[in-house]
């Protein structure tokens, strides 16, 4: 442990009496040197497609035939931008290679920014409690509808998406929000249990002292179990957050109409239209990189929380 | 809370060690279905009862337009000699292969790269990236990069002296198209997912081997794999049952197309359903799916023996 942290170059070291190695070093060294070639190109790999997304935007789109081959933006400008953005007219659009189509930025993005918002709060809350009942409260029949809640993880979701739709449809609430919304808001198998785990490994000494003290449940529950909790509870509502700004498959049945689209709807939908027959290649990357832009930012910010909550649910 | 709660406290307060140990079952029954109401509404409203009527549909013909008409096994029938449903299978079947194929080793190779290399958390998070974009961007983003005119991919092979591919546009390359691009997107996710099983082997064991002067690749095949298969088997049922559900890529990219390529069972059972509006025929679908995927889960758990692991 401390041969690594000495280590100037930061690398680690294998955990190894460097002794022992001494004869071998040569042949180490040049492996070693080709498996960070490795993974640097596999680190370019994953970030290229990112650099193009942003080059494709800042090109003219008549410029991009000329330019196949250049890394650099074909005739740059930020056209395909204010296209997306509606701060160019139609004629300008048009002009500027765009397709003609309409796609109205803002409205999309609000759309997502609610229902992930609000799919987020209420998922969250009442996974909380119904772990809180899971895991710190004692009833009959609790490890029965605890094993009812996980064999949900099992199901595909189109198999329930069926008569979810067909509910929607009967209640009239297809485009709404309220469509988008409902089927995530109370609950999701994965969050049950994320947390359920979480609320085992607390100490019970505390919960005791304040029961002894005449706390009830909803005070333990708010006052001693949520702060407790507070970083896998944030972990849970990045994931919960992105999952729901990434969904694209229900908002398609219930959320097609303008008013309700959200992002991943609105991409889908303005890929498919090319009034001018060839499609608004730089107008299309913008949309895109503008819809990737808030989880790009999200997971800036905290990156770290979303790589161990990763290797958190991996571990179970 | 306190209507739930009141009747507990005189008791906590004379006798609190003996109030916990007795009796503590019943106490809590009714605080704990206020606590679990709003997500058992939700369960019963969203998961279990639509599962059990997907189910019932499976037996039905129903359109939307009338209620539902029992017609027994008719559809199950039906989809047995459905030419288009087997098609649909083997495409998915094809996509799950390659998918998971090099997904796997790209991911296991990354893996093992970053814990013998670095714990840098800035590398773990640039690769899991694209993990956290919709599937909607990143289907576009390669579909950008693929075009057959315009895309860079191909501009690099008519570098090398390559002919343009159509990478979405033929039979034979769509499904492998699709496939790869969301090897793309997943590589890093599963990777972070094997790498914390390989941070659980204890270190003590690669300092004995390289004691013993084994080399790296000796080291891998004798001690990392062995050690790792019970997490590699978590990780190939969660990635194969999430591979079989691929429907956003070809839903914004090739729709089913070209000529059936990549109508895959998701895909297909979205036709059927939401612009056929065949319910009962797509629940009967969605019914054969979940057999499906129950059986390759099960049978990578049995063939891979989940349970035992060799670290002891």
């Amino acid at each position: 442990m401390t041969l690594v942290q000495e280590n100037p170059t930061g690398r680690l070291a294998a955990p190894s009496a460097p002794a022992q190695r001494k004869p071998r070093r040569r042949g180490i060294r040049w492996q070693r040197a080709l498996a960070w070639v490795a993974l640097a190109a596999l680190v370019l790999l994953t970030l290229f497609p990112f650099y193009w997304m942003l080059r494709i935007s800042l090109s003219d789109n008549r410029a991009l035939a000329a330019g196949a081959g250049s890394l650099l933006p074909a005739d740059l400008t930020f056209g395909a931008f204010r296209r997306v953005l509606g701060l160019a007219t139609l004629e300008e659009a048009r002009a500027q290679g765009g397709s003609g189509a309409s796609i109205d930025f803002w409205r999309y993005l609000w759309n997502s920014v609610l229902t992930s918002s609000v799919i987020t709060v209420g998922q969250v809350l009442f996974s909380a409690m119904a772990a809180y009942a899971f895991a710190r409260l004692r009833w009959p029949g609790r490890e029965a509808v605890f094993f009812a809640f996980l064999t949900a993880l099992m199901i595909p979701p189109i198999f329930t998406a069926l008569p979810n739709f067909v509910l929607m449809q009967r209640l009239g609430l297809l485009n709404t929000y309220a469509a988008i919304i409902l089927p995530f808001f109370f609950m999701t198998p994965f969050a049950v249990f994320f947390l359920r785990q979480f609320f085992l490994g607390l100490s019970r000494e505390i919960e005791e002292a304040a029961k002894i003290d005449g706390a009830g449940h909803v005070r333990i529950f708010f006052r001693i179990i949520l702060p407790m909790s507070a970083a896998p509870l944030s972990t849970l509502a990045l994931l919960v957050y992105i999952t729901s700004w990434n969904e694209y498959f229900w908002p398609l049945l219930v959320g097609q109409e303008e008013d309700v689209r959200v992002l991943t709807v609105a991409l889908g939908i303005f890929r498919s239209q090319t009034p001018q027959g060839s499609p608004d290649w730089a107008g299309l990357m913008a949309a895109t990189l503008l819809a990737a832009l808030p989880m790009i930012a999200l997971f800036a910010a905290f990156g770290r929380r979303i790589v161990d909550s990763i290797q958190f649910s991996g571990l179970k | 809370m306190s209507v739930a709660v009141a009747p507990q406290q005189p008791s906590a307060t004379e006798r609190p060690a003996a109030r916990l140990r007795a009796g503590r079952s019943r106490q809590d029954l009714v605080p704990a279905l206020l606590f679990l109401l709003p997500a058992a509404f939700g369960f019963v409203t969203f998961y279990a009862w639509p599962a059990l009527r997907t189910f019932y549909l499976s037996f039905t013909d129903y359109s939307l337009l009338a209620p539902p008409e029992w017609v027994g096994v008719q559809n199950y029938a039906e989809v047995l000699g459905d030419r288009r449903f087997w098609k649909s299978l083997t495409v998915t079947l094809e996509y799950v292969v390659i998918n998971i194929g090099v997904q796997t080793v790209v991911a296991l190779a990354l893996a093992v790269l970053m814990h013998r290399l670095t714990k840098s958390t800035l590398i773990r998070g640039v690769l899991l990236l694209p993990y956290l974009v919709a599937n909607v961007v990143v289907a576009l983003v390669w579909y950008t990069m693929l075009d057959a005119q315009l895309g860079i991919v191909n501009s690099g092979l008519e570098l090398v002296g390559l002919d343009p591919v159509a990478f979405f546009g033929e039979t034979s390359t769509a499904i492998p198209t699709i496939a790869l691009v969301n090897v793309w997107r997943h590589m890093g996710y599963t990777a972070l997912l094997i790498f914390a099983g390989l941070q659980s082997i204890p270190s003590s064991v690669y300092e004995a081997a390289a004691i013993d002067g084994a080399s790296e690749w000796r080291i891998f095949w004798r001690i990392t794999m062995p050690l790792l298969r019970p997490v590699l088997v978590l990780v190939l049922v969660l990635t194969v049952i999430g591979s079989f559900q691929i429907f956003d890529t070809v839903a914004v990219t090739t729709k089913g197309g070209p000529i059936d390529s990549t109508r895959v069972i998701y895909y297909y059972i979205y036709e059927k359903a939401f612009q056929q509006f065949d319910f009962g025929y797509a629940a009967a679908l969605c019914v054969v799916l979940f057999v499906i995927l129950a059986g390759v889960a099960l049978a990578q758990v049995k063939i891979l023996r989940a349970g035992d692991s060799d670290l002891d």
